[in-house]
């Protein structure tokens, strides 16, 4: 991501493909993730704010995910309006949202139905 | 400014005068809010007993703060499920005292860090990391105070009154983009 790009364009919520969020529901990325045994899921919200690359690198600190891994993630948000992020057990999932919490993501939890 | 870059093991840049003076003016009134809604916490004796300190239950009415301290749960604005909302109060209580030490926190460290009256700026990587937190809490404060959507012009009409405002929030933007350049190369 080069900085002479307009900054706004750059962002999750980026400006150039501003209809496609709400067309898929869950990304199969994240799908893969959740395991029948990890009931609960963090969810990242797209917003028009957070930095596509900030978001990308806040995955990779926070859960160790690969540049590959994170950036795939990211797009997920940006283009589909979430993610999975993560999953597992509610205690888990709730240190994993609260430490999103703390970057700036807008992060929320849920159950597997 | 000149842009952030590697010095060694130091993440380093230099800020003129009055740069230096718009990230702590902006940087002292988020940590302000959120000081604020600290000090609106519930006290109880029970918790200055166990150490166990209890947040607020319900989400801020100030939208910035809203944003900054989200729900743990998606809830439908009209209809809340119910269940979901005592458990998003519930979360909210126990993780918001932590939450707000952690902003207020990563605030504090670009006040002392940041010259008031500019020049350079030279950060450790945990240092570096603060920035990068609390310089995004000061974007996403001014992006719902400027309602920033998704198709926002890259400029405003100059009558309208928040088009000063935008080029700071567009210059903390690549002011951002730079500093995680220079963490992660």
């Amino acid at each position: 991501m080069s900085s002479d790009t307009p900054p706004e364009r750059d962002t999750i919520g980026g400006m150039t493909t501003p209809v496609e969020e709400e067309r898929t529901q869950v990304d199969p990325a994240g799908a893969e993730l959740a395991a029948q045994d990890q009931p609960w899921q963090t969810v990242v919200w797209n917003d028009p704010v957070n930095l596509m690359s900030y978001v990308t690198y806040v995955l990779q600190k926070l859960f160790g995910y690969s540049r590959d891994k994170a950036t795939k993630l990211m797009l997920d948000v940006h283009h589909k309006g979430k993610a999975i992020v993560s999953s597992g057990s509610k205690d888990k999932v709730e240190r994993d949202v609260a430490k999103l919490h703390a970057a700036g993501l807008w992060a929320t939890m849920q159950q597997t139905s | 400014m000149r842009n952030w870059h590697r010095e060694g093991d130091k993440i380093v840049a230099e800020l003129d005068r009055q740069e230096a003076a718009v990230i702590r003016g902006l940087v002292s009134q988020v940590q302000d809010m959120l000081q604020a809604r600290a000090e609106e916490a519930p006290q109880d004796e029970l918790a200055e007993l166990t150490g166990i300190r209890t947040g607020a239950s319900t989400s801020p009415d100030d939208p910035i703060l809203s944003r900054l301290l989200p729900d743990f749960h998606r809830l439908d604005p009209d209809a809340p499920d119910p269940g979901e909302a005592d458990s998003a109060s519930a979360l909210r209580s126990l993780h918001e005292p932590e939450l707000l030490d952690l902003k207020n926190g990563v605030a504090a460290v670009v006040l002392d860090t940041c010259p008031p009256q500019g020049g350079a700026v030279v950060l450790a990587d945990e240092q570096a990391e603060a920035w990068l937190s609390a310089i995004n809490d000061v974007r996403l404060a001014l992006g719902t105070a400027l309602d920033i959507s998704e198709d926002m012009p890259d400029e405003l009409p100059e009558e309208d009154p928040r088009s000063a405002h935008l080029g700071v929030y567009h210059w903390l933007t690549w002011v951002q983009e730079t500093l995680i350049e220079a963490i992660t190369e």
